[in-house]
């Protein structure tokens, strides 16, 4: 018997789905595979799509795993459409002239977005949003637009608005039906998304059609709608609906439905049995079109299985709808009977015009759960769709009502029956869940949480709690929730701390070198608003510091210390460079300019820390705190004041924030740094927070690192004012104080942060949390609270007596500190350490 | 007030004061001169015991380990180089990272 060859047209996201499935079943083992399609890459998200715009690139949207098609033997042809089936000899034939024989066809080509026939559509600037190569071209055509519009108010069309408004265009939005995303949801679900997108600053224009796309010289100049208004725009994107690809089909005679959509079987056999469609080309069993990527997953699957000659199942005999998405940040889900079609149905809403929340469950009159539309907030998405068809545990008020109001939902992931499908995009059960162990095994060995994602938060909640998530030995708790113990229960010392809520070995012990510095850090950056003193070595605190921040200096290899005295911006005087300098140059200490621009001195004995910073303090230097998990530097180029293209001073401003942040104490160091112009000689994208002089005033970035694992840092917001500025700023490191593990840099912490950079800016930007008032207070009360470190040392002789070589002979220096010469100035001298180990084995 | 004078024996049958017990801060250590050149790292911790072992770190050679903070680990008090971090049990010297290497412990008192 000779292999038979399964040719498969067409290469999405079902595409990929039916090869890895025919992989799963073996059958890549028994079987040619050829894979012919059109578009110029292999499959990738299609449902994604949007993120290109986001940062994502097409190699991050792609589905296929590395040497997918390698390893299974899977010939790929990209950039190859099919534009013949000749059924009679089974054969296809590709646009290169490439003849490919078959024993059984697969027809998965999707569909084509649907572009109304209106005068004016293949004008230049008119677009549709299907595709990786559609979305580049509108990014190259935005470039020169100041305008756009979009045609449809759909799922898609609010995805194309969303990406040309973050293109920089003014957007408007046309749509037929009386409200946004008619097929979802309804007339309340439909206001509350068009309140919260019209704030956003897109126009929306309901009810009404395009009737003429006018042009000048071929290119798009404007639009005319039905209601006999014009709109001037630069560019158009058709986003009205998709239809099936079903040309092929039709032109080699198999059957096809009167609406299009290849008429297949619950099998997706078509009308010839060599020949099978899949996706959103197929017309299903029941007589449907569908344009989600869970059903074609599943007819995928269907296929798969009768080409493996499995025992046939029931096959595909059509599907569950529901979907969640976050559309333009506002989140849309719509779910079972959505809009109330069951006879005797009743409604529960919940609104809140104010926050764009609506919520509307369907049920019938024993309160068995039907479906629902949520807009603003579809967080309990993931728990109500699989609730679906059952009498849920709680009364449906309790399930729309907002956490927090009302009595308490007890009702969580546990509660649902073993059962209940979980991912709808794969079809998996709470039951095939609960038998792994984490979420990449989840996702490995049932597939649920890789489709549209939006059951991974129920998945990781019905998931054993992931290995101890403590800091250390002494405490179960993370570093954050020390934080909420120590604010909240305004929790002064560690000692404290550990005995209430210590494990149970570790109440009443040392705690240890990890838990230690961690709750002294946070006892200093709270120490305001707990009632401690802020200076960090007097008590028990002085206890919990690491060696740098005990001796308020950097040890150094061989035991001696470094000093960095804080220059604000970068900026210092004459006098105080001399001061440095005379300072280095009568303690014999190595001096480097830092990468932070201000001055290092190295070679420091720890009893000669005290006299250094007299002589430091005394000509107006202040700790830089280089020591410390607090700010390091800010920054600054020379800015407007000197350079010709500088649009804002620089200097005064990072010099601002670098007084105003001093000090501060926090999960791990903070850099920071401010550009005068968009040329950013500061680097300032490069820091936890950087900030880019605009001639409106300046832009904000968070999150950014240099060191061994660089991260440009994410626009947080733009053209602030002064006061705007540092507002944003007061917020956003105190929550980073407050949520951060230990040692977890902000570009880290904002990678994990849930939600990401969105969620980052509804907390800090927009308040969603209401925490605003809290962070600002926080900031403000260590504003007000700050001293400088080493003042405040020199100033108490009591608090200088720690700065000895030895406590038995505080005037002897250590004899093991010494240093030989290297280029005009000191090096450690590692010999004597050496010798001391030769000592030492001896003993 | 008066405090207890913190004595230790740098070699059999000698005592020598290092200093009060309230210079040291609980949790904390200081480094102390031996009569023949040697350092030592004293420390105190939480409930009052006091501690002494050998100053210099073994893994850098610097007189640093009396500047490393101390904790406990499964009920035995440690002290983690403020270099590298490594732990040495304060009872009996050795390190908790490390099987070959261990540091001198030296008896101590309070008079």
């Amino acid at each position: 018997m000779t292999t038979p060859t399964i040719v498969l047209v067409g290469h999405g996201m079902v595409g990929q789905r039916f090869l890895e499935a025919l992989a799963d079943r073996g059958v890549t083992e028994r079987a040619r595979i050829v894979v012919l399609c059109e578009e110029p890459r292999p499959a990738y998200d299609r449902v994604q799509l949007t993120s290109y715009f986001s940062g994502k690139t097409p190699d991050d949207l792609s589905m296929v795993e590395d040497g997918f098609m390698e390893r299974h033997g899977i010939e790929l042809y990209t950039d190859e459409p099919v534009v013949a089936i000749d059924r009679a000899a089974r054969t296809v034939t590709a646009r290169s002239g490439r003849t490919v024989a078959y024993d059984h066809l697969v027809l998965a080509t999707g569909s084509y977005p649907f572009v109304p026939p209106v005068p004016g559509k293949d004008a230049t600037g008119c677009f549709v949003y299907r595709t990786i190569e559609d979305l580049l071209a509108i990014e190259e055509y935005a470039k020169t637009a100041t305008t756009g519009a979009v045609v449809g108010g759909g799922l898609l069309g609010l995805e194309a608005a969303g990406a040309l408004k973050g293109l920089g265009l003014d957007t408007h939005i046309v749509e037929f039906a009386p409200r946004l995303m008619p097929v979802q949801v309804d007339e309340g679900g439909g206001a509350a998304l068009l309140r919260t997108i019209e704030q956003m600053g897109l126009t929306v224009h309901t009810g009404t059609g395009t009737q003429e796309v006018v042009t000048a010289d071929g290119s798009v100049t404007g639009m005319r709608l039905s209601d006999g208004s014009e709109l001037a725009v630069d560019m158009v994107v058709f986003s009205a609906g998709v239809r099936p690809r079903d040309q092929l089909a039709r032109e080699c005679g198999l059957d096809v439905g009167e609406r299009g959509g290849i008429a297949v079987d619950a099998h997706c056999r078509t009308s010839d049995p060599a020949v099978f469609a899949i996706g959103e080309c197929a017309l299903a069993a029941d007589g449907r079109v569908y344009g989600l990527v869970a059903p074609g997953y599943e007819m995928a699957q269907t296929v798969a299985g009768v080409l493996a000659e499995e025992e046939p199942g029931d096959g595909f005999t059509g599907a569950d709808l529901s979907t969640k998405l976050k559309l333009l940040g506002v989140d849309v889900a719509s779910f079972g009977d959505a809009h109330g079609t069951t006879e005797g149905c009743l409604d529960v809403v919940y609104a809140d015009s104010r926050a764009g929340v609506y919520k509307k469950l369907v049920v019938d009159g024993e309160g068995r759960l039907l479906g629902g539309v949520l807009v603003g907030d579809a967080e309990s998405y993931g728990l109500l769709r699989p609730l679906t068809g059952t009498r849920p545990p709680v009364s449906p008020e309790q399930l729309v009502l907002p956490a927090g109001a009302g009595a308490p939902v007890a009702l969580g992931p546990s509660a649902l029956p073993d059962d209940a499908v979980i991912c709808s995009c794969h079809n998996v059960t709470k039951h095939a869940i609960t038998q792994c162990a984490s979420l990449p095994e989840v996702k490995k060995c049932t597939k649920a949480g890789t489709g549209c994602g939006s059951c991974v938060k129920v998945i990781e909640k019905l998931l054993p709690k992931a290995a101890d998530q403590g800091l250390c030995g002494c405490f179960s708790y993370s570093r954050s929730e020390l934080y909420e113990i120590a604010r909240t229960l305004r929790v002064t010392s560690f000692a404290a701390l550990l005995d209430s809520h210590g494990r149970d070995g570790a109440k009443g012990g040392e705690g240890c070198e990890v838990c230690k510095p961690t709750v002294g850090s946070i006892l200093a950056s709270l120490a305001p608003a707990i009632g401690l003193d802020g200076y960090i070595l007097d008590g028990e605190q002085a206890a919990l510091q690491d060696t740098n921040d005990h001796h308020l200096a950097n040890l150094q290899r061989n035991g001696s210390y470094s000093v960095v005295p804080r220059i604000p911006g970068g900026e210092i005087t004459p006098e105080k460079l001399i001061v440095i300098g005379e300072v280095a140059r009568d303690y014999g200490l190595y001096t480097k300019i830092t990468g932070g621009q201000r001055i290092d001195l190295f070679g420091a004995r720890v009893d000669q820390l005290p006299a250094i910073w007299t002589r430091l303090v005394d000509a107006g230097f202040e700790s830089g705190h280089a020591y410390g998990k607090a700010l390091r530097t800010v920054k600054s180029c020379v800015g407007q004041t000197w350079c010709r293209y500088g649009v804002q001073d620089s200097v005064k401003m990072a010099i601002q924030l670098e007084l105003r942040y001093r000090g501060l104490r926090a999960p791990h160091k903070l850099k920071s740094a401010v550009s005068g112009c968009a040329r950013e000689c500061a680097e300032a994208q490069s820091k936890d927070f950087g900030v880019i002089a605009t001639a409106n005033g300046w832009n904000l970035y968070v999150g950014g690192n240099g060191g061994a694992t660089p991260r440009h840092a994410d626009l947080l917001a733009q053209d602030l004012s002064d006061a705007e500025l540092i507002r944003l700023i007061d917020r956003f490191l105190m929550f980073y104080i407050r949520t951060a593990d230990r040692l977890e840099r902000t570009s880290v912490w904002l990678e994990r942060l849930e939600g990401g950079l969105d969620h980052l800016r509804d907390v800090i930007v927009k308040d969603s949390l209401g925490l605003c008032d809290e962070l600002e207070g926080l900031m403000a009360a260590h504003v007000a609270d700050y001293q400088d470190e080493w003042a405040r040392t020199l100033d108490d002789p009591e608090r200088l007596r720690r700065f000895v070589s030895f406590v038995n002979a505080p005037e002897t220096p250590d004899p093991t500190v010494r240093f030989v010469p290297e280029r005009d100035q000191i090096k450690p001298d590692l010999t004597i350490l050496t010798i001391g180990t030769l000592e030492g084995a001896s003993r | 007030m008066t405090t207890a004078t913190l004595e230790l024996s740098p070699a059999p049958d000698s005592w020598m004061a290092v200093c009060e017990e309230a210079r040291l801060t609980p949790g904390r250590g200081l480094a102390a001169l031996l009569p023949d050149g040697r350092q030592a790292a004293v420390f105190r911790d939480r409930a009052g015991r006091a501690y002494a072992i050998d100053n210099r770190d073994p893994f850098t050679g610097a007189q640093v380990l009396s500047r490393g903070l101390i904790g406990t680990a499964d009920g035995r008090p440690f002290v983690a180089s403020p270099l590298l971090k490594q732990r040495f049990d304060l009872e009996t010297g050795r390190c908790l990272d490390d099987d070959e290497v261990t540091v001198a412990v030296y008896p101590v008192r309070l008079t």
